[in-house]
C-alpha cells in the first residue's frame, strides 16, 4: 500500500503499523514507551505530556461535541500516565465558511470541560484553511500533568493482575455513528465523553499497584487489551458476560451487525492492579465499574474472551472500521 | 467413530459459530462446514465491476449496504470509488435510498441489490412503492440469490457428503419449511431450520444429530418464535410481482440453474442493468485462491495457500475473506 | 445470511410503524407484512418487518439460553 488511507486512522491493525513504521523515525527512550502519554523529567518533576487531534464527525452529537471530546480526550490521555493533568494548549483549524456562532458553541464547549477537569488552556493556535480541506472544525490539545509521589504508570501489566473497567462500553461509537450516518434510529444512546483524571486519582489513592491504565477510544476495548498484551509480553483472558453493554446500545449494535467491543469510547479506562486491590480500586471507579478479566502467562501477547456458551476464543485486534450490515 | 458433516449454509451462522466458540463444545467426530449463505462472498466480481462503473458517473447516486462497500473488483472496490470523488452512500433499508431519489430528482438514484430471499423481497416492494410514487429517477442492480437451487446443489454434490443442513433461519420467515422437503427427501438428508442464538444452534444442531442417528431425513423448525410452515406469502407475492428466477453466476461456483433474479418486463425501467449499458471486464477467481471449493466445503480456508499468507481481512483476494461473514474471514479472525 | 432484530410496534400507519428494539427506535416499513398491529412483535430487517415473532416462543428461547448459560457456567 502506498498511500493513506482511511482505514490507517481507525486505530485498528493498519494504524498499528503506520505508527510503528513513524516511531522507528523519531525512536527514543521516552516514546518508544508509547504510553497514552509520554513521562517527561524536567527540573526535579515529572511531567507526562500527551497530544491529540480530533477530526470527529459530525461536530455536535449527542452526549457532547468536538470542543469537550478535544478537552477530555487529552485530560484523559495524561491521566492514564498516572499524571494529574494541568495545562493544555488548543490549536484550531477552521474550515472557511465555518460560522462563527458555530466556533462560539464549540470554544464555550472547550471552556466549560476545562474548568470541569479543572485544567488551564494557556496557549493556543488559529489556522483557517479553504473550503473543503477540514471539516468545518479539526482541533489539536496537547497537555501536560505532574506525577506526583508514586512510581508513574506504564504500559507492562503483570501476571495475575485483574482487569477493570469503569463502565459500559461502546456508547460513544454508536451515538455519533448514528447522526453521522443517518441511520434514522432515535434513542438515548449518547457520548461518554468525560473527563476520567478525579476517577483516576481516587483508584491510585486506592492502590499502589496499579501497573497499567488505558483508555479505549477508537477500535474500542478489545484493541486497546490487544495492545496491552503486546507491550506486557503476557496473555489476557476476559469474561464476555462481564463486560458490561448498556441495553439499548447491545440492540442498536444487533441491529446494524456491529460488536461494542470494537467501538469507540471517550470517558472508559481500563486499570490493571493486583488482585488483593482490586475491590478497593472497583469501588473508586464508581458504580458502574466492573471485573472483567485477569493477565496470564498463557497465550502470550493474546487476547481471549470466555464467550457466554463456556467456551473460548480468540478477540483480536480492529481490522476495519465496521459498516452497517445486513448479514 | 464415525465423521458427521453439518453444514451451516448461512453465513451469520458462520460468524454466531466462531465468536461464540461452539466448535469447541461439540462432540467429536462432529464436523461443522461453512457453506456459500453469504451474499457478498457469491456475488460476482462483474456485478462489483459494474456497480463500481456506474458509482463513478457525475449524475448517479450510488446506495449500498454496508456489506458491499469493501468488496473489491477489478477496478477497485466502491469505498475506492467514494474516496476518489463519487457519491457512495451506506444505507440501512432500500427505503432510504428510494428516499434520496426523492429529494434529489436530478440525479440518478441506483440502489446495489443483494441477498436471499429475505432481503429481495424489501427491494421488490421498494421497487413498487417507486412506482407508486412516479419516481423516473431510481434503480436497482438486481444481484439477489435463491437459496433452494444452491441447497440442492449442496445436498447432490458428490465430492461431500453433508449429513445435516443447519439451515438459515430469517430467510425461512420468508419461505416457510415446506421448500425444504423437497431438499430433505431427494437427498434424505435432515434439515432443521436454526435460529441465531447460541441457544438455538446448541439445539439445532442437537435436533439434527438426533435425526442422523435415528436415520431420520425430515424438516423441523428449532426457530419455532419466527419460521411458521407456510412463512411469508406476502413477501413472496411482491418478490414474484417484480422478479422471476433467472440463472445466476455465484463467485467461487460459477453458474447455478434458475439461482438469481431478474426484473419482469413490467418493472424493466427500474433494471439499473438497462438503464446503464456498462462494460466490464470478464472474471476469474485469482490464481491460488480457493474461494471456489471453500463455498462449498470441500476444502477450509486453511487448505489454502493465500490464507493469512497474501490475502487477509485488509488485503483480501478472494470473497471467503472480504465478507465480514465468510468462512475465512470467520478463521482468521476468530480461529 | 441475515440480521434481523425483533422489535415492539408502538404504532401503525398504513404501511409504516414505529417500533421500539429496546431502547432504541424506528421508523420501518410495513410493505411485505400484512396484519400488523399496535403491540406485535415482529422481526425487523433492512427496515422492513419480515414477520411476527411469538411471545410465547420467544420467552421459551430465552429461558432456554439462560438455562443454557447457567449450566455452562456451573
Amino acid at each position: 500500500m502506498d498511500k493513506i488511507t482511511l482505514a490507517h486512522g481507525n486505530g485498528g491493525k493498519l494504524m498499528h503499523e503506520l505508527i510503528e513504521r513513524l516511531r522507528l523515525k523519531f525512536s527514543s527512550r521516552i516514546l518508544d514507551e508509547m504510553a497514552d502519554a509520554a513521562e517527561l523529567r524536567v527540573a526535579k518533576s515529572r511531567i507526562a505530556f500527551s497530544t491529540d487531534s480530533y477530526v470527529v464527525k459530525p461536530i455536535f452529537f449527542p452526549g457532547g461535541d468536538i470542543g469537550k471530546l478535544a478537552v477530555c480526550g487529552t485530560v484523559n490521555d495524561v491521566s492514564m500516565k498516572g499524571a494529574r493533568p494541568l495545562f493544555i494548549s488548543l490549536a484550531l483549524v477552521l474550515e472557511e465558511g465555518l460560522e462563527i456562532g458555530v466556533l462560539d458553541r464549540i470554544a464555550d464547549s472547550v471552556r466549560k470541560a476545562a474548568r470541569k477537569a479543572k485544567v488551564q488552556v494557556v496557549t493556543g493556535d488559529i489556522k483557517v484553511v479553504e473550503k473543503g480541506a477540514a471539516d468545518g472544525i479539526f482541533i489539536n490539545t496537547s497537555g501536560i500533568g505532574v506525577i506526583e509521589g508514586r512510581a508513574s504508570i506504564g504500559v507492562r501489566a503483570r501476571p495475575g493482575d485483574v482487569i477493570l473497567i469503569n463502565g459500559p462500553v461502546a456508547d460513544h461509537g454508536m451515538a455519533v455513528l448514528n447522526v453521522r450516518e443517518n441511520l434514522g434510529f432515535r434513542s438515548s444512546i449518547k457520548s461518554d465523553c468525560d473527563n476520567l483524571n478525579f476517577q483516576v486519582e481516587r483508584c491510585l489513592k486506592a492502590s499502589k499497584n496499579i501497573s497499567v491504565m488505558r483508555d479505549p477510544t477508537r477500535g474500542g476495548l478489545a484493541t486497546a487489551l490487544n495492545e496491552i498484551a503486546a507491550s506486557s509480553n503476557l496473555g489476557i483472558e476476559v469474561n464476555e458476560k462481564d463486560i458490561p453493554v448498556r441495553r439499548s446500545v447491545k440492540h442498536l449494535c444487533d441491529i446494524l451487525g456491529f460488536d461494542p467491543l470494537y467501538v469507540a469510547n471517550e470517558g472508559k479506562f481500563v486499570c490493571f492492579v493486583k488482585a488483593k486491590d482490586a475491590p478497593g480500586v472497583k469501588k473508586a471507579m464508581g458504580p458502574s465499574a466492573r471485573v472483567i478479566g485477569e493477565v496470564t502467562t498463557g497465550h502470550k501477547k493474546e487476547v481471549r474472551l470466555r464467550t457466554s456458551v463456556g467456551s473460548s476464543r480468540i478477540l483480536p485486534t480492529l481490522l476495519s472500521t465496521p459498516l452497517p450490515r445486513i448479514c | 467413530m464415525k465423521k458427521i458433516n453439518l453444514m451451516e449454509v448461512c453465513g451469520t451462522h458462520t460468524m454466531a459459530i466462531a465468536r461464540s466458540g461452539l466448535k469447541k463444545l461439540l462432540p467429536k467426530g462432529v464436523e461443522l462446514i461453512s457453506g456459500p449463505g453469504c451474499p457478498v462472498c457469491v456475488t460476482p466480481q462483474e456485478d462489483i465491476d459494474r456497480a463500481v462503473k456506474i458509482a463513478r458517473r457525475e449524475d448517479v447516486i450510488m446506495t449500498t449496504f454496508g456489506d458491499m462497500m469493501r468488496v473489491p473488483g477489478a477496478s477497485g472496490s466502491l469505498e475506492d470509488a467514494a474516496r476518489d470523488g463519487a457519491d457512495v452512500r451506506v444505507v440501512f433499508s432500500p427505503m432510504d435510498s428510494l428516499e434520496t431519489a426523492e429529494k434529489h430528482p436530478g440525479k440518478k438514484v441506483v440502489f446495489m441489490g443483494v441477498g436471499f430471499e429475505t432481503t429481495s423481497p424489501t427491494v421488490a416492494a421498494t421497487v413498487i412503492e417507486a412506482r407508486k410514487r412516479k419516481l423516473k429517477n431510481y434503480f436497482v442492480i438486481p444481484g439477489f440469490k435463491l437459496l433452494f437451487p444452491a441447497l440442492e446443489l449442496l445436498a447432490g454434490s458428490e465430492k461431500l457428503k453433508i449429513d445435516g443442513f443447519i439451515c438459515p433461519g430469517h430467510v425461512s420467515v420468508i419461505t416457510g419449511s415446506v421448500p425444504y422437503r423437497e431438499v430433505a427427501d431427494r437427498y434424505r438428508v435432515p434439515c432443521v431450520i436454526t435460529g441465531f442464538e447460541d441457544a438455538d444452534i446448541l439445539k439445532g444442531i442437537s435436533r439434527l444429530l438426533r435425526q442422523i442417528s435415528a436415520g431420520k431425513s425430515e424438516v423441523e423448525i428449532e426457530y419455532r418464535r419466527a419460521v411458521t410452515e407456510k412463512g411469508n406469502p406476502r413477501a413472496r407475492r411482491l418478490l414474484d410481482e417484480v422478479f422471476r428466477p433467472a440463472d445466476s453466476a455465484w463467485r467461487g461456483l460459477g453458474n447455478i440453474r434458475s439461482s438469481g433474479l431478474r426484473f419482469r418486463k413490467e418493472y424493466s425501467s427500474f433494471d439499473a442493468g438497462k438503464a446503464f449499458k456498462v462494460k466490464v471486464p470478464r472474471a476469474s477467481l485469482p490464481k491460488g485462491c480457493l474461494c471456489g471449493d471453500v463455498l462449498q466445503g470441500y476444502r477450509s480456508p486453511k487448505d489454502c495457500k493465500l490464507f493469512t499468507k497474501k490475502c487477509t481481512p485488509e488485503n483480501p483476494i478472494g470473497p471467503c475473506m472480504v465478507s465480514s461473514e465468510g468462512a475465512c474471514a470467520a478463521v482468521y479472525k476468530y480461529g | 445470511m441475515c440480521l434481523a432484530a425483533p422489535a415492539r410496534v408502538k404504532s401503525v400507519d398504513k404501511d409504516a410503524a414505529e417500533v421500539d428494539f429496546g431502547g432504541v427506535s424506528r421508523k420501518i416499513s410495513l410493505g411485505i407484512l400484512s396484519g400488523v398491529k399496535e403491540g406485535d412483535h415482529v422481526l425487523v430487517h433492512a427496515g422492513f418487518a419480515i414477520g411476527k415473532v411469538s411471545r410465547q416462543e420467544a420467552e421459551d428461547t430465552a429461558r432456554a439460553l439462560k438455562e443454557l448459560k447457567d449450566v455452562f457456567r456451573s
